[in-house]
């Protein structure tokens, strides 16, 4: 399973519920406003961090430097264009959207 | 014209697939619930395998009581009983997030599974199309 | 393969519309299939073709209907939420189409996956 996430973890508990619902071996992509969780500093950083042991951690690219946040990423995050983006959805058998 | 009057031939006729809907908004704030419950009627009338999940805010819209009449806007938590006759009989609620909201099983309008978390997550990871709203 | 999109939200407010755009771009690229876009919600917004943003912005509609003449990609308002929106036929921009949900529900028996992008 991709799991997809598109708010801040300030604004929403959208991360949050998807770390609590995610398998291990899953994988997660922060895109839009998703992306501040992946930025060193931030509150979701320790539970970043922990789920890091168990999945693999993409955040989109394009939207980490629409926001300035591409040099202030978390170590083991993994960047992706939206090609990346493209390939994540079909290497995984499904995906969820975290709306 | 209406939605209702796709009949659920052509192409797609016997094919079935695990449609889970997973519900996280609370009703009326948003149209997110009632339009979303809409797409679970379509589903349901394609034959498809369809369940209906209750998280975070979601469980919210099966809470009872829900009395609507001076917002003006429609009390759709009568529909979610009427699932039963679209054969709709998977729904699923987590337990952290009732138990979050002071919620138990009994406070809501239909009858639901309620599942721990990593009993949910076992049941999404299966599913061919997961819709979240 | 065979990808279904679902774009839950209005252009401009929110990102989803460009978010869908890109992937579907991106997709496109790669060798993929869009088997369908399909707007719900606030999403039958992105159809109208009165829609007119400042010279300087992107034109999200302008974009989609240039993707759909290009590369044939069915591009479905959903029905109910239209009507409730004030979107009619008349309206649409080319490469648009209304339809009903069960064009939604027909994406994801279809597509090999079913990507959504909302609030």
């Amino acid at each position: 399973m991709l799991h997809i996430v598109n708010k801040s973890p300030y604004e929403r508990n959208a991360l949050e519920s998807c770390l609590r619902l995610a398998l291990p071996g899953a994988a997660l992509l922060l895109i839009e406003d998703g992306v501040y969780a992946a930025t060193r500093g931030n509150v979701a950083e320790p539970r970043l961090r922990e789920a890091m042991q168990r999945m693999d951690i993409y955040a989109l690219r394009p939207d980490l430097e629409a926001r300035g946040m591409a040099g202030r990423v978390i170590q083991g995050v993994k960047l992706v264009d939206y090609d990346g983006f493209v390939d994540l959805v079909c290497e995984r058998p499904n995906c969820q959207s975290w709306l | 014209m209406s939605e209702f009057e796709n009949d659920a031939g052509g192409e797609s006729a016997g094919r079935i697939k695990k449609f889970m809907f997973v519900n996280r908004k609370a009703p009326y704030g948003t149209i997110y619930a009632l339009e979303g419950l809409e797409v679970v009627l379509i589903a349901a009338a394609f034959d498809q395998d369809v369940s209906l999940a209750f998280v975070d805010d979601g469980v919210y819209q099966l809470a009872k009581g829900q009395q609507t009449k001076a917002l003006e806007i429609k009390n759709f938590s009568p529909a979610y009983r009427a699932l039963e006759g679209y054969d709709v009989e998977k729904l699923y609620a987590e337990r952290e997030s009732l138990e979050a909201r002071g919620l138990a099983a009994e406070d809501l309008i239909v009858p639901v599974e309620v599942l721990s978390s990593t009993e949910l997550a076992e049941l999404m990871a299966v599913q061919d199309v997961v819709i979240s709203s | 393969m065979r990808l279904g999109i679902l774009v839950n939200e209005g252009p401009y407010t929110h990102q989803a519309s460009d978010s869908a755009y890109q992937f579907v771009k991106a997709a496109i690229a790669k060798g993929h299939a869009i088997h369908r876009v399909f707007f719900y919600h606030d999403g039958v917004n992105n159809s109208t073709k009165h829609t007119e943003p400042p010279q300087d912005d992107r034109h999200l509609v302008n974009r989609w209907s240039k993707l759909a003449g290009e590369h044939g990609i069915d591009l479905v308002v959903c029905v109910a939420a239209a009507l409730r929106r004030g979107i009619k036929d008349e309206m649409l921009a080319p490469g648009f189409r209304i339809s009903g949900l069960g064009q939604l529900v027909e994406t994801g028996i279809e597509g090999d996956r079913l990507v959504v992008f909302g609030d």
